[in-house]
């Protein structure tokens, strides 16, 4: 009996190493770019055994990396820009250009998960191009990675600057909506012109680049503007106790609240506003785009986003259309960027015909007036596209456009 | 500029956030006292607490109260099993293990809770089991869920307070505090002692989060790593093992907390929170209401 307990464990431990060992092997072995090996976790499209690479006038084959936040706290954003990815490869692979191996990724809204995924697809995977991902928290380091490694990636909604540029120009990178610079602007106009709001309070998450960029932005035009801002408070991500700020913000009475984070916080956020006396009309910005925002709490509240589906272009329409068959709902601001992103991606790939990442970035550049679902997009020298953004307003518990808003 | 009534609001913001780090602390502070355990899995049991009611208010559509009750009990339910598992074998081991273990414990809950077919790793919101109700008293606002918080956790406390001072249980547990080996020399089961500790610590952690949930409508798999830290925390700093110290500390805690964010600035109010700690080590690190014991030969 003494003898076999060292034996019991020698074999287990053996056991559960092979079972290591089994598990680290199971993903795909790396194989040389532009054959089509399927390697996706979810493959919509073009999984099939399309073996030989592109021939000038056929399909060219292509892998492409999503990494969008599936799960944790920005989940909602996540889902709706894989809809719509999905949408657009479909599309596009029906349309019989291009065939797309599609490898998706969930970075979980979170940094370091978004670089292990990116590196993940770049160095094991071997994609081409990445669109990605979905915050500006994770699509800056996500960029950083991507540019080093000389894959061209394009985010659908990071609105960030430094996603682009950060200290110079990653010429790799780009995105298919406006810029918080913009954004800030967009708001704060729309506070002192059409809100004639004298003072304001601010109030973002410190640890979050894209709320700290959009309240430092607003700040700036709203004084340009004349206006006062009361209050600039900052709190934790961690954080759910918001009383001691808003008890403050209460207490100054500004004639209105910003609070540009994303629908989880502003959900508590707005809740504990309400609670604490605060009466101003709550502004924020496209974060709040979420089929799960507390739109009782924010009720009369106005938010910057990249599109309305009241808008009747066609092409919108058409848009809206077609995902609410597919999907059962309307597509939110994330979803239609998503497919503009990919649209625009495709693009690339087939005006440059071919799958490698320099030619996909020069067609890219110099991608000029491309219909998307979100407006015309022409390139400037950063790789952001120049477009309007419309002021949607919480009322009865519903999204209602209220103003555009041109550069 | 100090408007009083704004200062006495502040304060009471304070007291909300104090009491509810007091409920989770008691539990640190009498497992500490027991075993000389810290159980770091604490806030683990505080954030199961919570996603139990959840399950109770939106799922079953149960009362406030039998709500509360039935996290309560399950809190009792997983922290004894816990504590047979993970804590009983290292009874005898050095301390550090326990600790290791703790840590081990704590990570476990939460990451198995946060795989998608247990709780998911999304924030939900809580529905709350009442409406809350808001009163102005001389120019403050003072609403329901403060109430609530505050009779909820006087009566814990005084709960609390007759189990370990006037029942034979309680008697058995200020034995097994005193001295471990002893007690059981005396013909105390130290098992069920400890058992039964744990069992009322985390019935306490299971109302905290509760409360918690209904005071900051949101759950989710990690919520209870900051509040369970300063929860830890508040009862260093009012005397580890000494259940009133466990509520002063907390209360010293969220004031130092909500008053730094108001007055000085909202991005220093963690980082005072930790340096009471560590002022509080180095000065006294028996705590507020520790006395140094000295052993007797």
């Amino acid at each position: 009996m003494k003898h076999l307990k060292p034996v019991v464990l020698a074999v287990f431990a053996l056991a559960v190493s092979a079972l290591l060992v089994l598990s680290g092997c199971s993903s795909s072995a790396p194989t040389p770019a532009a054959t089509s090996a399927p390697a996706a976790t979810s493959a919509p499209a073009a999984g099939a055994a399309a073996a030989a690479p592109a021939a000038a006038g056929k399909a060219i084959a292509i892998k492409i990396g999503l990494s969008a936040p599936l799960s944790g706290e920005v989940k909602t954003f996540g889902e709706s820009t894989k809809n719509a990815f999905d949408m657009a490869v479909d599309e596009a692979t029906k349309a019989g250009k291009v065939n797309i191996t599609a490898v998706v990724v969930d970075d979980k809204g979170d940094p370091t998960e978004g670089v292990n995924g990116a590196t993940k697809l770049i160095n094991q995977d071997k994609v081409q191009a990445i669109m990605g991902s979905v915050t500006s928290k994770v699509t800056i380091p996500v960029s950083e990675v991507a540019q080093a490694n000389k894959v061209v990636m394009i985010t659908s909604t990071s609105t960030n600057p430094k996603v682009t540029v950060d200290g110079k120009r990653k010429d790799f990178i780009f995105r298919a909506c406006f810029i918080d610079p913009f954004q800030g602007t967009v708001m704060a106009k729309f506070a002192a012109t059409t809100l004639k709001a004298k003072t304001a309070a601010v109030v973002y998450d410190i640890s979050n680049d894209y709320t700290k960029g959009l309240s430092e932005f607003f700040r700036d035009a709203f004084e340009k503007g004349g206006g006062k801002v009361v209050q600039f408070d900052s709190y934790g991500a961690q954080d759910v106790d918001f009383s001691a700020i808003l008890t403050k913000t209460a207490s100054l009475n500004p004639d209105v609240l910003f609070i540009p984070d994303y629908y989880n916080k502003v959900n508590l956020l707005a809740n504990q506003a309400r609670e604490k006396g605060v009466k101003a009309p709550l502004l924020g910005g496209d974060g709040w785009d979420s089929p799960e925002l507390d739109t009782k709490a924010v009720e009369g509240g106005y938010f910057s986003n990249h599109y309305s589906p009241e808008d009747t272009r066609p092409e919108v329409q058409d848009w809206v259309n077609k995902y609410k068959a597919k999907y059962n709902v309307v597509p939110d601001a994330l979803a239609t960027l998503g497919y503009d992103a990919t649209n625009l991606l495709i693009n690339a790939v087939v005006t440059a015909g071919s799958a490698d990442s320099t030619k996909i970035r020069d067609a890219m550049a110099a991608t000029k007036g491309f219909k998307a679902v979100t407006g015309s997009i022409t390139f400037d020298q950063n790789g952001d596209p120049v477009k309007s953004a419309v002021v949607i307003q919480i009322k009865d518990g519903k999204q209602k456009f209220a103003e555009a808003v041109n550069p | 500029m100090v408007d009083l009534s704004y200062l006495a609001q502040q304060v009471i913001n304070g007291l909300q956030l104090g009491f509810v780090y007091a409920l989770i602390a008691l539990g640190y502070t009498m497992v500490y006292g027991i075993i000389r355990l810290i159980n770091f899995a604490h806030g683990d049991i505080f954030m199961i607490g919570a996603y139990v009611g959840f399950f109770s208010y939106s799922v079953l559509h149960w009362d406030f109260l039998p709500g509360i009750l039935f996290s309560m009990v399950v809190c009792v339910i997983v922290a004894v099993i816990i504590e047979r598992l993970a804590y009983k074998p290292l009874r005898n081991a050095p301390r550090i293990a326990a600790l290791i273990t703790a840590i081990g414990v704590s990570m476990f809950l939460e990451y198995f809770t946060s795989l998608k077919f247990v709780f998911g790793p999304n924030p939900r919101q809580f529905p709350r089991p009442f409406e809350v109700v808001t009163w102005q008293i001389g120019g403050i606002n003072v609403n329901s869920i403060q109430l609530i918080i505050l009779v909820v956790t006087l009566a814990m406390l005084a709960l609390l307070q007759f189990v370990v001072y006037r029942t034979k249980m309680g008697m058995a547990m200020r034995g097994v505090s005193f001295d471990f080996d002893t007690a059981k020399l005396m013909g105390i089961n130290v098992d069920v002692v400890v058992s039964f500790t744990f069992a009322l610590g985390s019935a306490l952690a299971g109302a905290g989060g509760i409360l918690f949930a209904i005071a900051y409508p949101q759950v989710q798999p990690f919520m209870g790593i900051m509040p369970g830290l300063k929860a830890f925390v508040a009862a260093v700093l009012g005397g580890i093992g000494i259940i009133p110290g466990a509520l002063l500390g907390a209360l010293i805690m969220g004031q130092a907390e909500v008053l730094t964010a108001a007055f000085v600035s909202t991005t220093w109010k963690d980082a005072v929170a930790f340096a009471i700690l560590i002022i509080v080590l180095m000065v006294k690190p028996t705590g507020l209401l520790g006395k140094r014991g000295t052993d007797k030969v």
